[in-house]
């Protein structure tokens, strides 16, 4: 629409079209964090995470925990084992310990476990729920394959988003990349 | 007329109208060029411009700031200082006086009028070219008084285009993950919000770990991933209804979920044995297909624009790569290369752009690069940047950004990398998504 200039200094508009288009409503209320967050997901007790340099070991054994319990699982045989950046290999420090997992699961056949992979936070959330699952995946073959019957075992994978160590640089990131044996049921 | 409500359980419908007067263009033959805003150049002054309060009550005051916050924050304009103006009490129907304004140096000026008519708001602008002393655009708005702010993104946006030639970006909201409480103890809920921070509220209780929620193009429905002690689901959750429900099991994780460009189909990622696979699901009828099959991590799956093809992120080649392969999951091809690894590929929605995260040994950054995989450009670089997502005028990206130790924060990037800075939203969040242009 081009229309010549009128040199009065109040301009003349036309109404050269009318539309009316209706449109649909965002109505937003804000309401903000005033609300006390509901806790998050819990997880089983935490072992106190082992450095991944040391040599395998034999834990010292706790005679208070009842035998089959998930107490003796975590404390007399540990729960988790530790990775390399961006690897799914199963380590060979970690290889006792998923030794010993196997053994004592072989022991108490009732007992069901989930696997949970995770992951450091130098990586993008979602690869790293995918390598999680890899991690968790790694721990389950390997338990697998030292006689624990499969459908025992379920994974799931957390990537980054349940650090145990809130850390940053490699003393937290290397407790990060982790596989968490769970005892979902069955123990004493 | 369709309603719609958000969040039914708390807020009324309202209803938003636009009425559009189209207004006489004055085309004269200028003695200098016409204002206009280079969005590509790397190098751009800001374009000083007068935004005034509107007049008609303190709901004109509003309307001007929030308009003035929108083009400033675009990197492209610099709205001057109210306090300078000489000329007070302009109203819409009027001219200015343009040598009040040429004494401050603005190019352009917007000023408008508040009604109230019928209950309803009524709201005439102008956009004026100062040194031409001509008028530039001039559009009237009716709504509801609560929707005051989708007028001065909807004015902010009609100014933006007028003077860049591109469409604008302001009228649309943000989905996202607000984090809460001691790392290692976060809560996460998905929250929603305009773009410039303001109206945010939750979506979700917090009550398991969500994760990437992306819009569909109607803006009405969003997909998202949540994560809890024993099971990985893909939602689709309608904000209209507050309708959710799953996408199904797949005997597995389900994650990275994404809608096609005409919102039939969600492209996600299946785990299966610790393999994860990219699968397409159509809508209606909830058939779904596999598309990549291979031991390789397949993930992040993002649409083209023209819904043909399919860009994701694979470590096929050992460490994590973008690949583009066609819909039906043909013809997987990489396109990156440059050193480092790569990690959630977004296509911007004119196409132009293919978005991503990019790790080199100790740091991150947001880059993009051309749909074949050339003229790789990195934007920001920083301890932990990730996630891009597009403005739906393909011109602008936001991020989220962590310092060592701290929270995740948003933060927005423009394509030339010159415009870098952290969104207005004060929480902790990640993972955000931007709408498509509200309706």
């Amino acid at each position: 629409m081009v229309l010549s200039v009128n040199s009065s200094t109040v301009f003349r508009l036309a109404l050269v079209g009318l539309c009316a288009v209706s449109m649909a409503a965002c109505a937003k209320k804000p309401k903000m964090a005033t609300q006390v967050p509901s806790a998050p997901p819990t997880q089983t007790q935490p072992s106190i995470p082992q450095p991944p340099d040391r040599g395998p070991s034999v834990p010292p054994v706790n005679t208070t925990a009842l035998p089959g319990s998930a107490q003796d699982f975590i404390v007399n045989v540990g729960d988790r084992v530790y990775f390399d950046t961006d690897s799914y290999d199963i380590r060979a420090d970690a290889q006792p310990l998923l030794d010993a997992q196997s053994g004592w699961l072989r022991r108490y056949g009732a007992v069901q476990v989930r696997i949970e992979g995770n992951a450091d936070e130098r990586g993008t959330r979602e690869y790293n729920l995918a390598l999680g699952a890899r991690r968790a995946n790694a721990v389950r073959d390997y338990l697998v394959s030292h006689g624990v019957s499969a459908d025992r075992i379920a994974t799931i994978s957390f990537g980054k988003e349940q650090p145990i160590d809130p850390g940053s640089g490699e003393d937290s990131w290397q407790k990060n990349r982790n596989g968490h044996t769970a005892i979902v049921s069955g123990a004493r | 007329m369709t309603q719609v409500r958000s969040f039914p359980t708390r807020l009324a419908a309202l209803l938003f109208t636009l009425l559009c007067a189209v207004t006489a263009v004055i085309i004269a033959m200028p003695a200098r060029a016409e204002i206009e805003v280079n969005v590509n150049r790397g190098d751009v002054q800001p374009l000083p411009i007068a935004v005034p309060a509107f007049s008609g009550g303190q709901v004109g005051g509003d309307i001007s700031q929030v308009i003035a916050a929108n083009l400033q924050r675009s990197g492209l304009f610099r709205p001057l200082d109210p306090a300078s103006f000489v000329e007070r009490d302009l109203t819409a129907a009027v001219q200015p006086r343009f040598d009040a304004w040429k004494q401050i140096n603005a190019q352009a000026l917007v000023n408008g009028t508040v009604t109230v008519q019928g209950g309803q708001l009524k709201v005439d602008f102008r956009l004026w070219d100062v040194f031409q002393g001509q008028q530039m655009l001039g559009l009237q708005f009716t709504s509801s008084p609560e929707n005051w702010r989708r007028v001065a993104h909807k004015i902010s946006d009609a100014v933006y285009e007028r003077l860049t030639g591109e469409k604008g970006y302001f009228d649309t909201r943000i989905v996202f993950v607000a984090e809460s409480g001691a790392r290692g103890k976060t809560v996460k809920r998905l929250a929603i919000m305009d773009q410039d921070g303001a109206n945010p509220s939750y979506l979700t209780g917090g009550d398991s770990i969500v994760m990437t929620p992306r819009f569909s193009s109607n803006s009405q429905e969003i997909t998202y991933m949540a994560l809890r002690q024993d099971s990985a689901s893909v939602y689709l959750f309608n904000l209209e209804t507050a309708r959710r429900e799953s996408l199904g099991t797949f005997q597995g994780m389900v994650f990275a979920p994404r809608f096609s460009p005409d919102g039939g189909k969600v492209a996600f990622s299946v785990e299966r044995g610790g393999n994860s696979d990219i699968w397409v699901m159509n809508l209606s009828s909830r058939q779904s297909t596999r598309l990549t099959s291979d031991p390789a991590i397949d993930t992040s799956p993002s649409f083209s624009p023209d819904g043909s093809k399919i860009v994701f992120n694979s470590d096929r080649s050992g460490q994590g790569e973008i690949y583009v392969m066609g819909a039906d999951g043909s013809g997987a091809r990489r396109i990156s290369g440059g050193g480092g690894r790569y990690y959630t590929p977004v296509w911007s929605p004119t196409g132009e752009f293919i978005a991503f995260t990019k790790q080199t040994g100790g740091e991150f950054h947001i880059g993009v690069m051309r749909p074949d995989g050339s003229d790789e450009r990195l934007l920001t670089t920083s301890y932990l940047d990730e996630g891009p997502t597009w403005a739906p005028n393909g011109r602008v990206l936001m991020f989220s950004r962590e310092t060592p130790g701290g929270p995740p924060k948003l933060w927005s990037v423009d394509v030339t990398g010159r415009i870098l800075q952290p969104m207005p939203y004060p929480g902790a969040g990640s993972d955000p998504a931007w709408s498509p242009l509200l309706n």
